[in-house]
Formats: C-alpha cells, sequence, structure tokens
C-alpha cells in the first residue's frame, strides 16, 4: 500500500468513525480517531455502548472513572471523555480498588480483556469480587491475546490454534461467569456486540448495582478467527448470530464456550444478589469505631 | 493553618517501636489509606494502621499480595487521598513494576520497606541492607524515586512526614528504607508541637476544566495534579504519552515526557538529599554508613577518636538522591574510606562512583542477618588505618 493509499485510508477511518460515534462526542474522544481496533473487531461496538450507557446512566458524567490494563480492550477507556488511568497489565481491578475506597463516589469501571482480568490479573479479580467492591468489571473475552499477535490464554478453547499452540491448544479454558459466582461477584451478565441494545441495558444494570458487577462480553476478534473455524472477519459475528441462547437463568457450570459450531452460546443477565460491599461495611466499621472508641 | 485530627498522635515524649512511629507519622503527615499484604518484619505497621485508620476517618485494606497492595495505593491516591504501603525485601520486589507506573503516571505515593536479609525469602525475622540498588533501579525504564535512611525511631518518623511531603510536592515515589533493627527498636521519640511539624499537600488544578488542556505540560517540572472526579476528565497513561495524556510513540514525545520524569528530581538533588557528618573536619580516614549500620559506626568512631585516631563519620541520609557532590568533597580530604554496609557491596557502588581518584577505598560487608556489633567495623578500620 502506498502512503498516499493509506492517507486515503486514514481519512474515510476517522470521517465513517466519526459518523458512527455521532451524538456522543460528549462522551468519546472524537479527536483521537480512528482508534486502534481492527476492522471485525468487537471494541468499536462496545465502546459505543458503554458510551451510550454512561450518558443514559443518570450518574454525572465528571463522577464516571475508568481503569483498565493492557491490550486491545485495554485501550478502550482511553476513548472514552472520563477520567481514565491506563495502569499496567492485569492491575486494572486493584487499581479500581483504591479508587473506589479512597472515594466511594466514583462510578469505578473496569475495562479489560480475558488476558487482562481472568489471567495476568486473576488474582486481583477473585479477590476483588471475594470483597464485594461497588466496582464494574467489563471483560471483552475474544478468546486470545490480541494485541501481541495472537497468542493463548486463560480463555482459549481446547483445540484452538494461536500463535503459541500451532499445533492445537491442550489446555483447559475459564468459564468466566462461574468463576466470577464461585469468586463472589454479585451481579454477573454476558452478551456480544451485537446483541447491543442488551448489552447496553446490561451496562446500565451494572452501574444500578451495588456490588461486584461483572459483563462479560465475547466478542469477535480476527487473530483468533482466522486461524480457526472463522476466516473471514464477520464468520464470528454470523456464528453468535446463529449460535447464542437467551438464557437468564442458565445452570453458569454448563456455560463454559468450547466455541463448536455445533454447541449453544449461552448469554443472558444470569446472576443478581444484593449483599453489602466492603464499601458499606467499612464505613459502618469507622462509624462504630468513632462511637464506641477504639480498640484496647 | 491545616488542621489535626483530634485522635493523631498528641505532641510529647514516648518510648515508641520504630514501626509503630512509622505509622503515627504517617498518619500526622495525612496517610488517610493503607494497602498492604502482611510480611515480616513489617507487619507491626499493618497491625497498627488497621486499628487506627478507621479512628481518623481513614481506609485500611489487607489486599491479595503486595503486587494489588501498591497498585490500590495509587489508585487512592488518584483519587486525591495520601496513601501508603509496608512491606519488606520479597514484598518490595513485587512492587518494582509498580515503581515505575507512579514514577510514569506521576502519583505520589509511599513505600515504607523494613529491609530484611536476603536474597529470596532470606531470614524473615534478622536485618538486612539489600535493597538500596533495588530502590533506584529495581523497576526497567529510566524513572527517579526519593529514599530516606533512617538509623534512629525518632528518625524513622521525621522521615515518614518527609516523605509524604516529598511524595506530594514532586508527584514522585517516596520509599522510606527502614529495617528490622529500626522497625523492631523501642526507643525515644519526641513529636513537636502539630505547628512545627511541616505538611505538605500536591498542588491542584486552579484553573477551570476546559482550559486544562495540557495536564502532563512539559514546560514546567511539576504540574498540578487533577483528581479523579474533579471534572478534568484526563486519561492518565502507563504509555509514554504526550501532554493531553494521550498514547503516542513519537521520539520527541518520548524524549520530552522521559527526561521531565528524571530532571524533577535530578534538578533539585540539592534540595532533597540529606547526610549527617561526624568528626569529619579533620577526619584522615571516613567510615561512610547507613541505618542501623550507622548506629555502630558512630561508636567506632567515638572510641577511636579518644585514641587521637582523625576518623570521621558520613551518613547519608538519603541513598536516593545520594549526596554525590558531598560525597566528593570528603573524599577528596581523607586518605582512606571504608564502606559499612549489611549486604555485599551497595552504597559501596556510590561511593566508588563519586569519590576521588587516588582515595583508597575498603568495603566492610556484614554477612546479612545481623547489625555488625562496633567491633567488627573497628577490626577492619584498624586493619586499614595500621594501628
Amino acid at each position: 500500500m502506498s502512503s498516499s493509499d493509506r492517507f486515503r485510508l486514514r481519512e474515510f477511518a476517522v470521517t465513517s468513525l466519526t459518523k458512527y460515534y455521532e451524538g456522543l462526542e460528549q462522551v468519546i474522544r472524537t479527536d483521537r480517531m480512528p482508534h486502534i481496533f481492527c476492522p471485525g473487531c468487537g471494541l468499536g461496538i462496545i465502546l459505543k455502548g458503554l458510551a451510550e450507557a454512561i450518558l443514559k446512566s443518570g450518574i454525572p458524567i465528571n463522577r464516571h472513572v475508568g481503569v483498565s490494563g493492557i491490550g486491545c480492550t485495554g485501550r478502550l477507556p482511553g476513548y472514552l471523555r472520563i477520567d481514565a488511568y491506563h495502569v499496567t497489565h492485569g492491575r486494572a481491578v486493584a487499581f479500581a480498588v483504591g479508587l473506589k475506597l479512597a472515594n466511594p463516589e466514583l462510578e469505578v469501571t473496569v475495562v479489560g480483556g480475558d488476558g487482562d482480568i481472568v489471567t495476568i490479573g486473576g488474582n486481583h479479580f477473585i479477590h476483588a469480587a471475594r470483597r464485594n467492591h461497588d466496582i464494574n468489571v467489563i471483560i471483552v473475552n475474544n478468546f486470545i491475546y490480541g494485541m501481541t499477535g495472537g497468542q493463548y490464554g486463560a480463555t482459549t478453547p481446547t483445540g484452538s490454534y494461536t500463535t503459541t499452540s500451532p499445533y492445537g491448544h491442550v489446555e483447559y479454558p475459564f468459564n468466566i461467569p462461574l468463576l466470577a459466582y464461585a469468586s463472589g461477584a454479585t451481579f454477573i451478565a454476558r452478551w456480544t456486540p451485537i446483541h447491543y441494545a442488551q448489552m447496553v441495558d446490561a451496562f446500565l444494570q451494572m452501574f444500578e448495582h451495588k456490588g461486584f458487577a461483572v459483563v462479560e462480553i465475547i466478542a469477535p476478534c480476527v487473530l483468533y478467527g482466522e486461524r480457526n473455524r472463522f476466516p473471514s472477519y464477520t464468520d464470528m459475528v454470523k456464528y453468535f448470530r446463529d449460535r447464542c441462547v437467551i438464557d437468564h437463568e442458565a445452570d453458569l457450570r454448563k456455560i463454559g464456550i468450547s466455541l463448536d459450531p455445533k454447541e449453544p452460546l449461552v448469554i443472558g443477565n444470569f446472576y443478581k444478589v444484593r449483599r453489602k460491599t466492603y464499601e458499606e461495611l467499612y464505613k459502618e466499621l469507622i462509624e462504630r469505631v468513632s462511637k464506641e472508641g477504639a480498640k484496647e | 493553618m491545616k488542621s489535626f485530627h483530634p485522635r493523631l498522635l498528641k505532641p510529647g515524649r514516648y518510648f515508641m517501636q520504630g514501626n509503630i512511629a512509622t505509622a503515627e507519622a504517617a498518619l500526622i503527615a495525612g496517610c488517610r489509606f493503607y494497602a498492604g499484604y502482611p510480611i515480616t518484619p513489617s507487619n507491626e505497621i499493618a497491625e497498627w494502621m488497621s486499628r487506627r485508620l478507621p479512628e481518623v476517618g481513614g481506609v485500611f485494606i489487607q489486599m491479595e499480595d503486595e503486587i494489588g497492595s501498591i497498585v490500590a495505593v495509587l489508585g487512592a491516591s488518584a483519587a486525591g487521598v495520601k496513601a501508603m504501603t509496608a512491606t519488606s525485601g520479597p514484598g518490595f520486589s513485587l512492587m518494582m513494576e509498580s515503581v515505575g507506573l507512579a514514577s510514569m503516571m506521576e502519583i505520589p505515593a509511599v513505600i515504607v520497606n523494613v529491609m530484611r536479609a536476603g536474597p529470596s525469602t532470606g531470614i524473615p525475622t534478622l536485618v538486612g541492607q539489600g535493597d538500596i540498588m533495588q530502590a533506584k533501579w529495581g523497576s526497567h525504564g529510566d524513572y527517579e524515586i526519593i529514599a530516606y535512611l533512617p538509623s534512629s525511631v525518632q528518625e524513622v518518623f521525621d522521615m515518614t512526614i518527609k516523605a509524604f511531603n516529598m511524595a506530594e510536592k514532586y508527584r514522585v515515589l517516596t520509599i522510606v528504607l527502614s529495617d528490622q533493627v529500626i522497625g523492631h527498636m523501642i526507643g525515644k521519640l519526641v513529636v513537636p508541637d502539630y505547628e512545627e511539624i511541616e505538611i505538605i499537600d500536591r498542588e491542584l488544578p486552579d484553573v477551570p476544566p476546559e482550559k486544562l488542556v495540557y495536564p502532563f505540560d512539559n514546560s514546567r517540572l511539576i504540574s498540578p495534579m487533577p483528581i479523579a472526579g474533579a471534572g478534568y476528565r484526563v486519561n492518565y497513561d502507563s504509555l509514554t504519552h504526550d501532554e493531553r495524556g494521550y498514547p503516542s510513540v513519537d521520539r520527541d514525545v518520548s524524549f520530552r515526557l522521559v527526561s521531565r520524569l528524571v530532571r524533577k528530581i535530578r534538578e533539585n538533588e540539592k534540595a532533597i538529599a540529606e547526610w549527617e557528618e561526624y568528626y569529619t573536619d579533620d577526619a584522615d580516614i571516613l567510615l561512610v554508613a547507613y541505618g542501623c549500620t550507622a548506629r555502630s559506626a558512630k561508636e567506632v568512631v567515638k572510641k577511636l577518636r579518644r585514641e587521637n585516631i582523625r576518623i570521621g563519620l558520613f551518613r547519608p541520609k538519603t541513598a536516593w538522591p545520594f549526596p554525590w557532590w558531598r560525597m566528593n568533597e570528603l573524599s577528596k580530604r581523607v586518605s582512606k574510606i571504608v564502606v559499612a554496609e549489611i549486604n555485599m557491596g551497595q552504597m559501596l557502588h556510590l561511593v566508588r562512583e563519586y569519590s576521588a581518584r587516588d582515595v583508597e577505598i575498603v568495603h566492610a560487608p556484614y554477612a546479612p542477618g545481623y547489625m555488625p556489633p562496633p567491633s567488627y567495623i573497628e577490626n577492619i578500620v584498624r586493619g586499614v588505618y595500621g594501628a
């Protein structure tokens, strides 16, 4: 491709993306377009959905804070016109915990990939869920490390071909909703970008929910698809359209993802329970201590 | 006029453990967030903070590991609350990743590292001084930190307050390199009247959000810090970023940013570095020691001075920035230098780097685990001196 071709392509991307995000300039940094996401990636749609949810949330934009680690998904909060912290790989949840405890008025949302949140950041994720911090975690699961070129991760289905599993992947993947449930998360949902309205609705429920909220977004990734059963960049999207089954009451033990064309991909708003958050319990503790005095 | 919480440690004289003095100092400095992970010999700091922070309206949390602890500390500080963690060698190693993160995002924070014997798990209950170099060079890339070296209970108290002040002033990570002896020592502590204690808070932007176009302005070394939720809607990035905070791979952007992050400390090193000198005026032989080792070294100077041996002590109170100019001046006036420390050669490298070429430098390493008794240092000095 010549440099003038590249320039024209860039101009086209800027124009089309600016048009795509029209009406959301208040929360999207359109001056940063084009974003870095590949054609065929789900992140552009998720960005739009999250921006829309922030606007609709009824929570002042100034109180929304985005936190992310490394990877394609880690770049997403940087395109939002909110306070955003793009930290080191896997550490977004721990950073969010500090932000929320220091200022419980903030609406803190972590946006990260499967590699960032449940692989390198798995320990922070399960413990923050266990403590039921009042933070939101959006996990964009694309089954692969996209930014680094397509290596396998903790959600890569068994048998998949990636740049580090050239003979087929021999590990078993995490089932994120089940992991979140077992760890103590109090709101759990799973959608795909093609279920746009439901995805935005899940984001809104997540903002409204008091407690550790996990929304897994199953996203198409061209890097994953091209080595596996989805050679064209629309193939994964078609698979989601054909095989997704909405079941809010699904047994979380049975909704692991194999990406087998014969298997259904179960999505829905799976779980919601109100349990006191760490922030609420600690506030009560402070009140108790100031009333009863210190421990001798 | 600053207001002080009524439940802070009152001015007066105390007999207190070093670790507890550290915690009380942090509260006086304004620390209202502590995240940590249990590790010997720093545990008293966490235990004391878990009891005291709720009393002053602050938050204590025990995280899943040291990595999460320092990251949560940075998150709390990003939301405008002074925050700290305390740890020891193995935990300090785990925190190294975020030493770079704090530098890149310019988030003020304090780490108290109660140094113990290493390497690896080493001897958790016994002293070491093996983290002098790690504190400065442990994270990847170029960055600057400030690190204090307390050698008494009073000093760990004073330096912890100062650490918060410097962190806030320069938007930099500040480390108190305490050690097991200082942390567990019970000693005299004088808490001065609050009015006499200097407390520095970070500068906040005083312009409306729409006017803050360049939150990471390179034309000044330290910019006011926009706090999460204050309406500035800033993108803080661990990636190399331009003055707006947007990621960039431009070489000029990178060079300007990294230069500024380093220059903001290097150009202020003479204002930050501290040291103590003891009988250095006419010294011919110079002892260099710090932390708990300096206590033994001082005894040696006292004893040998009675024998009219012209010995003096140079005690850096900051490892970083190292008072290299003073080291250089003193090295020109003496014929021999003995460096005593509880490691196999760390500050030795700094002394070598900054001393005059013709001076003889002898190292007095001590096996990690114990504080060198004065007799150990004395024997080495006598060997060098030929007395």
